[in-house]
């Protein structure tokens, strides 16, 4: 009679997971605390993620409504460094581009300067700029009125103003009574309305805003627009238009006159990472490092005290690299549970977080997906080195020695 | 002996490398055949565990050859000794050494899980197993609700299970009182009537005697071998 041996097959997988699965099963609250760690570790990263995108995208929402399609032209410098200046007739011949839906602008008074009383030092100018404005200009930049009411072609003749929201709570003034004022160039000027902030113009927040006329008539304004707010008719026409704006703001000078997207500015705001967010990726490498040494921890002394069960295995028929891949699978089993806990948590943070300031709730795949792997990968190596001393084991120490 | 035997030592040795090196066999030689009742005895010290761990594939010899089934444990891998094991070596040992946390059914088919047997398989010849040794009323128990003579039985199931050419039993009777290692005896008895191959660890020369057969060790040496006749049942103290 001879025997022909066969090499030994791998477990089945049900049977490996079942097999890996014994000592977490065994030992709940061990295993729950060794998990702790790379759950602390992967929530913290997947929430710094989470929150960032979600931060982002509600940015980027409010961005969105807020329109992409508005364009900025503006007064340059001239070729020896001065001011330049836009042409008075610049918003009209700006409105004839084609494309161009409405054309908005403010022309800033120069050496006037907003004080909340007369007696107020001259100096203390609160670095706020006085601003003659168009009467559609909230429409324009998509502004809205916090207080009051905006400028009208009857108040744009008189002394009367609208302020910024910056620039209300720099004079102190957070309602807009009637009787309430502010003293402009000698003289007092009646607070019509205070706006909301504006995220497309933050000029317009530090801004003391008067008519045209008012301006004219009060303060010895010229009549120069200084920054012209267009917005084109689609948001596909923007990059025809914003070709066309500089030449025809100023013919004679085009190189003098600057335009910009302010959607732009803000959409790469939203998407610079925060500093603190390296900070926080840090912890939660550092979170993940000690919960690494946490699961190889437990799996030694797993290992150790388990002995006899590896002895029995290896009595039973288990091959080193049976004994190898149990204990493998146990560590990677651990710190997937922590993975998974992890992401839960992270995903719990982003979610409430996001709630409460309003956005959308934004997981990136790469958060919740490198969560889980890197646990798998963390298993893996904190539980090599144990799983390698258990399948080095002499089955006949391992049965013998208790 | 007309059939090929299930185990055959030959001239074994054993020298454990420690400083200093101990010899713990000296050439060693016997051969058990297919559906006999051994018993090794000998007291401490006298090469018995060892000469476990070599008939049993766990250990290697120094020099001479342990042949099981017909197969050379010399001259296999690691891998294939492993699976010898698995499948032609069922282990019955002192301490029982069963997972508490798995009903008895689960640890008598955790002897199959290493042959390569699918669960439900598994479980259907733990089954059996478990039905010779007279618990399978018992099947979803735990080992902890169990006596100690009921888990040997359970322990002896699981060396069943996988239906192997030969059983290595290690002082089966060493944790139990008088009379359950008495019922374990006749367990065991009553698997050779069935044609079992049995070996059987013991330092007491007691329960030996009642043993069809009797291999003697002293000082890593066989000192004799007997075999009685007459046949004398376990139960018959």
């Amino acid at each position: 009679m001879t025997t022909t041996v066969h090499a030994p097959r791998q477990l089945y997988a049900t049977d490996l997971i079942r097999l890996s699965s014994v000592g977490l099963r065994t030992r709940k609250l061990r295993a729950a605390l060794s998990a702790l760690g790379i759950a602390i570790g992967v929530a913290a990263i997947v929430a710094v993620l989470g929150l960032s995108q979600s931060s982002e995208a509600g940015l980027l929402a409010e961005i969105d409504s807020l329109g992409v399609n508005m364009l900025t032209v503006s007064n340059g410098q001239t070729l020896l460094g001065q001011q330049a200046e836009l042409p008075t007739q610049a918003p009209a011949m700006v409105g004839r581009i084609a494309g161009v839906g409405s054309v908005q602008y403010t022309g800033q008074v120069s050496n006037v300067n907003a004080y909340r009383s007369p007696l107020i030092n001259a100096i203390d100018t609160n670095a706020l700029t006085v601003r003659a404005t168009s009467l559609g200009l909230l429409p324009g930049i998509r502004d809205t009125l916090a207080q009051g009411h905006f400028l009208n072609a009857a108040t744009a003749r008189e002394p009367a103003v609208v302020l910024g929201a910056v620039a209300a709570q720099r004079l102190g003034i957070d309602r807009a009574f009637s009787g309430e004022r502010i003293w402009l160039d000698n003289q007092w000027f009646y607070v019509a309305g205070i706006l909301d902030p504006a995220y497309l113009a933050p000029d317009i927040d530090t801004s003391v805003l008067v008519g045209f006329p008012a301006a004219g008539t009060y303060l010895g304004f010229d009549g120069h627009p200084s920054t012209i707010y267009v917005r084109t008719q689609t948001d596909d026409q923007v990059d025809a238009v914003q070709a066309l704006l500089a030449k025809a703001a100023n013919p004679e000078e085009p190189s003098q006159v600057s335009v910009s997207q302010p959607s732009q500015v803000l959409t790469a705001r939203a998407a610079t990472q925060s500093a603190l967010n390296g900070l926080f990726l840090g912890l939660g490498a550092v979170a993940l490092l000690v919960g690494a040494i946490g699961v190889a921890n437990i799996m030694v002394i797993a290992v150790l005290e388990r002995r006899s069960e590896i002895g029995l295995r290896r009595a039973l028929g288990a091959t080193r690299g049976h004994i190898r891949m149990q204990f493998l699978c146990e560590a990677i089993l651990l710190a997937l549970i922590g993975g998974a806990i992890g992401v839960a948590a992270g995903a719990a943070a982003t979610a409430i977080g996001a709630y409460v300031k309003g956005w959308t709730t934004v997981i990136p795949p790469e958060a919740w997906a490198g969560g889980l792997g890197a646990a798998i990968v963390i298993g893996a190596i904190a539980g090599l080195l144990p799983a390698l001393r258990a399948a080095r084991m002499s089955p006949t120490q391992a049965l013998w020695s208790i | 002996m007309n059939t090929q035997p299930v185990l055959e030592v030959d001239s074994v040795t054993k020298i454990y490398q420690t400083q200093p090196p101990v010899t713990a066999l000296r050439g060693v030689s016997f051969s058990v055949a297919a559906g006999e009742l051994a018993a090794i005895v000998g007291p401490s010290g006298s090469g018995k565990t060892t000469l476990l761990h070599l008939m049993g594939t766990l250990d290697r010899p120094t020099c001479g050859t342990v042949r099981l089934a017909g197969t050379d444990a010399a001259a296999l891998s690691d891998r294939e000794v492993a699976f010898l094991r698995a499948s032609r070596i069922g282990f019955v040992f002192q301490q029982f050494f069963l997972a508490e946390h798995k009903s008895l059914l689960d640890n008598v088919a955790d002897g199959l899980l290493y042959a390569g047997v699918r669960m439900a398989a598994r479980r259907e010849r733990a089954l059996d197993a478990l039905s010779a040794v007279g618990l399978a009323g018992r099947a979803d128990a735990r080992p902890t609700q169990l006596s100690g003579g009921q888990r040997q039985r359970v322990a002896i199931a699981r060396a069943l299970a996988g239906e192997p050419a030969i059983i290595l039993a290690d002082e089966p009777t060493g944790n139990l009182d008088q009379a359950t290692g008495q019922s374990i005896l006749a367990l065991f008895w009553s698997l050779h009537e069935r044609g079992a191959t049995i070996v059987l660890i013991t330092h007491d020369m007691d329960i030996a005697r009642r043993m069809p057969r009797r291999v003697e060790m002293l000082d890593g040496r066989v000192v004799a071998d007997t075999r009685t006749a007459t046949v004398q049942p376990a139960e018959r103290t």
